[in-house]
């Protein structure tokens, strides 16, 4: 029987409204006991005095690339990024090479990450076959297989009728359409947020609207069909305010934001950066604001990285030429408890929900607790800490960080995965 | 002991004239500059401009330097006057098109530029159709870069060609009434015409076109909006024609040549509404009987030609500029 | 710096060019066919002085010309920064004609020798005479004058300076020592 006793740490639960010096215990990969003065004789002891002691993270937007573009990341240095940035389970997204879209897809994520990943992974496949918009996938047969969700990420589904049959059809499994949304047409050539800044630096532009559009027709037919649907990457106050509406009319509808668009702003592209370059881009000032309190309000359900790895080659472009996406594993935490708790938008706890607890549940999946008899997954946070964001702190392929250098607050210690510790103190340990 | 050199005592004697040090490596765009380093291009455009009188028009200033001309958009017109700038301060200069060099075979950008660089180019002037290429590539490399042009950002020579023709012209900048008339979003001409004309105390910038071509930032760069043509040109010392892209009616970004040059298009008739003497300017190539038509374009308020000729000023006083940089706290990025 | 010392004043200034527009005088065969070239600074006062005596002495209308000889230098990858380049005037034909070259004082003769290029860029003159108020010595190139009205030995730690109303709103000539570690006034 294999043991860990956490000592001495701030215990903050979300799920059971705990927030308490406690002791925690790990037996055979649960959670055993969580209380003051624990002193039943363990394997290992983990001291975590001055240390907060949260449920794991779950990322609900990672890209691994695997298979298929490897030399941007792979299943085992995502998910040790992840690990990192003190996430226990990720749900990578199907735009690989190929297309994760059949059962065997899923099979070969599940067994790749059994042999490599530093953390839990949970699959999702493709809502439309090769996400190519024109015909929906296997839902049933992928959702025996392990699909958690279905998504068509980094691309739009335009197609409001499949889009209608996927939500109405999904609905039978209970399982949510995570929709990227985002008008093709609207968004043309653009490589930013069009703007005072895309005006000034002369790039082409991407109207917010593109996305409140898509935003507000996933919503309608969701409440029509009396699916589910899960919006990713918010990024303008519009699509915020339809969300809100969803969820007061009473839609199954729940959202995610990123630790860059809560934190940056477009603003940030005055030197053509493609480090800075994503998609859905990065906003003004305003439209951060919005997407701040959306999540301090509960409108947006939960924090996604939008881990999007791509290698120096492909980003050393011209702005336009530059794929989107950035990475984020390893600066989610202190970038967001910096703008988010030290900002004062939220409190920890309710930080640690947006970050574990809130994810878990959006997916229904059996983590982001430390109840008793829960997977013994943990993230040790040591918020104390200031510096700045080095590159010591990166574990993926890639290094297409728009936060290198940035002041923060904050960091994961240790994260424990099913009660192995994984990481501690900058190292990954599996 | 440091020895004053003749020219030091000349310029300790003499002291008071000292200008404004410019010290830039690379000229990427005129949003960058101060107030007095626009002008100092613009006063040294004027000591290069007196050259073009003498039997030989060329001076030793640039000797043993080399420029590459970088072009990934074709464009004769910029090309040559930059070449025609270096050859008279005596620089050698290569030229590359895109067409013809490895860029089309997949070489990256700044791959490109590093084997130009290696073959001794202590300049790289480029023309691409990205904004921000210059940016990336002033990060990349040690070449000085001069940015000819980048995608719908920048065109410094340009603005700073077109601020010299108007203040020779109508002997100031500060005050006059200028106004831009056209494809305003796509236009890195605009745009580097703004940031120079502001920094310059321009009394009123208007800019002119329709809606789906003048989005509505442009104010916050302190620019007055107009999408009537008439009410843009009214009592204006100075329109700037820019040239309208056929290719844009098919972004549906207006619904055809014909209503464009029924709405916007110069006459002689539509310009009688500016001042009488206005300075009628376009930074080429034009469609004429488009956005401006024969009549105007050759009239007598014209100074098209007038801005070729200062081009080649303004690009010679540039690369004498930046041939001055010695490294510090001025430049970009070290 | 130690206290400057005067070389000339007002008048022994006004006497020295005076006695510089005689001995050239000597040389002017055909005041049709010269002309004079001032090279700026202040070679461009001393030039109209000469002209302007002329002028009222000889009846002689003799074409001035002002030289910028920046873009000739050959020490500008050496300094701080770039000068600013001034206009050159010269609106008459140097083909043919004999140019007295003007400066206020010759000490390496590297702008004489900027000037020499700077001129020949114009047409090809029959003769280039030089005409200096004061020679310093030190010369880094084998320059001499024709025509000078002081010539006196320096040291290289010392500079010349020479002030004309029209610049300086004064007038005379002064011999300036910078003390050691003194670094010169930058160009």
């Amino acid at each position: 029987m294999t043991s860990l006793l956490i000592q001495n740490g701030r215990v903050i639960d979300p799920a059971n409204g705990r927030d308490e010096l406690a002791d925690l215990l790990i037996q055979d990969g649960r959670v055993a006991a969580v209380g003051r003065g624990l002193t039943r004789a363990a394997a290992e002891v983990f001291d975590a005095r001055g240390k907060v002691v949260a449920p794991g993270f779950v990322d609900l937007h990672v890209h691994l690339r695997e298979p298929g573009f490897e030399s941007d990341e792979t299943i085992a240095s995502g998910t040790r990024a992840a690990a990192a940035g003190g996430f226990t389970s990720v749900v990578p997204m199907a735009n690989t090479n190929p297309v994760i879209d059949t059962a065997a897809g899923i099979k070969f994520i599940q067994e790749r990450a059994g042999a490599d990943a530093a953390v839990n992974v949970f699959p999702i496949a493709a809502v439309t076959r090769e996400q190519k918009g024109e015909s929906i996938v296997e839902f049933g047969d992928l959702v025996q297989a392990g699909a958690v969700a279905f998504s068509d990420d980094g691309h739009a589904i335009m197609n409001n009728e499949i889009m209608r049959r996927a939500l109405e059809y999904c609905a039978m499994f209970d399982v949510p359409i995570l929709d990227h949304c985002g008008d093709l047409n609207l968004i043309g050539h653009g490589v930013m947020c069009e703007g005072e800044v895309s005006t000034r630096l002369g790039l082409p532009g991407i109207p917010p609207v593109a996305e409140a559009i898509q935003v507000a027709r996933d919503i309608a037919l969701a409440e029509y069909v009396g699916g589910k649907v899960h919006i990713q990457h918010v990024s303008c106050a519009l699509s915020v305010e339809f969300i809100k509406r969803g969820k007061e009319r009473g839609v199954a509808v729940t959202a995610e934001v990123t630790p860059h668009h809560l934190a940056l702003t477009d603003a940030c592209l005055e030197r053509y950066d493609s480090n800075f370059k994503m998609s859905p881009p990065l906003a003004s000032e305003e439209e951060r604001r919005a997407l701040v309190r959306g999540l301090a309000e509960g409108v947006i359900d939960c924090i996604a990285t939008d881990h999007a790895p791509h290698s120096a080659t492909q980003k050393d472009k011209t702005f336009d030429e530059a794929p989107f996406g950035v990475i984020g594993s390893e600066t989610a935490f202190p970038v967001v408890y910096t703008e988010l708790v030290v900002g004062g938008a939220l409190t920890l706890p309710q930080l640690i929900e947006k970050l574990s607890t809130a994810p878990a549940r959006i997916l229904k999946l059996p983590k982001g607790t430390l109840s008793i008899g829960a997977d013994a997954d943990v993230t040790i946070l040591d918020t104390e800490w200031r510096g700045a964001i080095d590159e010591s702190m990166f574990r993926s392929r890639s290094r297409n960080t728009p936060f290198l250098g940035r002041q923060v607050h904050g960091k994961v210690a240790a994260t424990i995965v099913r009660g192995r510790v994984v990481y501690r103190d900058g190292q990954v340990l599996v | 002991m440091k020895t004053p050199t003749e020219a030091q005592a000349r310029a300790a004697a003499h002291s008071t004239a000292a200008p404004t040090p410019f010290q830039r490596k690379h000229l990427l765009g005129l949003e960058d500059l101060t107030r007095e380093e626009v002008l100092r291009i613009l006063d040294e455009a004027r000591g290069m401009k007196d050259i073009f009188t003498r039997t030989v028009k060329k001076v030793p200033a640039l000797r043993g330097k080399t420029v590459a001309n970088l072009f990934f958009e074709n464009s004769t017109r910029t090309r040559t006057s930059f070449e025609l700038a270096a050859k008279r301060l005596s620089a050698d200069v290569i030229n590359f098109s895109a067409a013809g060099s490895s860029v089309s075979k997949g070489e990256s950008l700044i791959d490109t530029v590093r084997t130009i660089e290696a073959m001794g180019a202590d300049f790289v002037v480029m023309r691409h159709s990205a904004s921000g290429a210059p940016h990336l590539l002033s990060r990349n490399v040690k070449s000085a870069v001069i940015n000819a042009g980048d995608g719908t950002h920048e065109h410094p020579t340009q603005g700073l060609l077109d601020m010299f023709t108007m203040r020779e012209k109508l002997g100031r900048l500060e005050g006059l009434k200028v106004a831009i008339v056209g494809d305003i979003l796509h236009s890195r001409v605009a745009r580097s015409n703004i940031w120079g004309l502001r920094k310059l105390g321009v009394g009123e910038l208007r800019l002119v076109g329709p809606r789906t071509l003048l989005p509505k930032w442009f104010e916050s760069m302190g620019c007055q909006l107009h999408y009537n043509l008439e009410e843009g040109i009214r009592g204006v010392d100075v329109i700037n024609i820019l040239r309208i892209q056929l290719e844009r009616q098919s972004e549906n970004l207006f619904p055809s040549i014909r209503e464009y040059q029924v709405l916007y298009g110069l006459t002689t008739k539509r310009i009688a509404a500016a001042c009488p003497d206005a300075l009628i300017m376009h930074p080429g190539p034009i469609n004429r009987g488009v956005e401006i038509s024969q009549e105007v374009a050759d009239g007598p308020q014209s100074v098209i030609n007038e801005q070729v000729t200062n081009g080649v000023a303004i690009r010679m006083a540039v690369l004498y500029l930046l041939s001055g940089y010695r490294g510090g706290p001025l430049s970009e990025d070290e | 710096m130690s206290e400057p010392r005067e070389l000339m004043n007002k008048e022994q200034m006004d006497k020295a060019i005076a006695e510089l527009a005689e001995r050239i005088d000597r040389d002017v065969a055909e005041p049709g066919a010269t002309a004079l070239v001032g090279i700026r600074t202040r070679g461009v006062p001393l030039a109209s002085r000469l002209r302007k005596i002329y002028a009222l002495t000889r009846e002689w209308n003799l074409p001035l010309g002002h030289l910028d000889i920046t873009l000739y230098r050959d020490d500008l990858s050496t300094l701080g920064s770039q000068p600013m380049v001034r206009e050159s005037r010269i609106e008459f034909p140097v083909d043919g004609k004999t140019i007295i070259l003007v400066d206020d004082v010759l000490y390496t003769g590297r702008t004489v020798r900027s000037a020499i290029d700077a001129i020949l860029d114009f047409g090809r003159p029959r003769a280039i005479r030089l005409a200096v108020l004061v020679d310093r010595g030190l010369r880094e190139y084998p320059i001499q004058p024709d025509y000078c009205a002081l010539k006196i030995e320096t040291r290289p730690n010392q500079t010349v300076q020479v002030l004309f109303p029209q610049v300086d709103g004064r007038q005379q000539v002064l011999l300036l020592t910078l003390d050691e570690g003194e670094a010169p006034e930058p160009a």
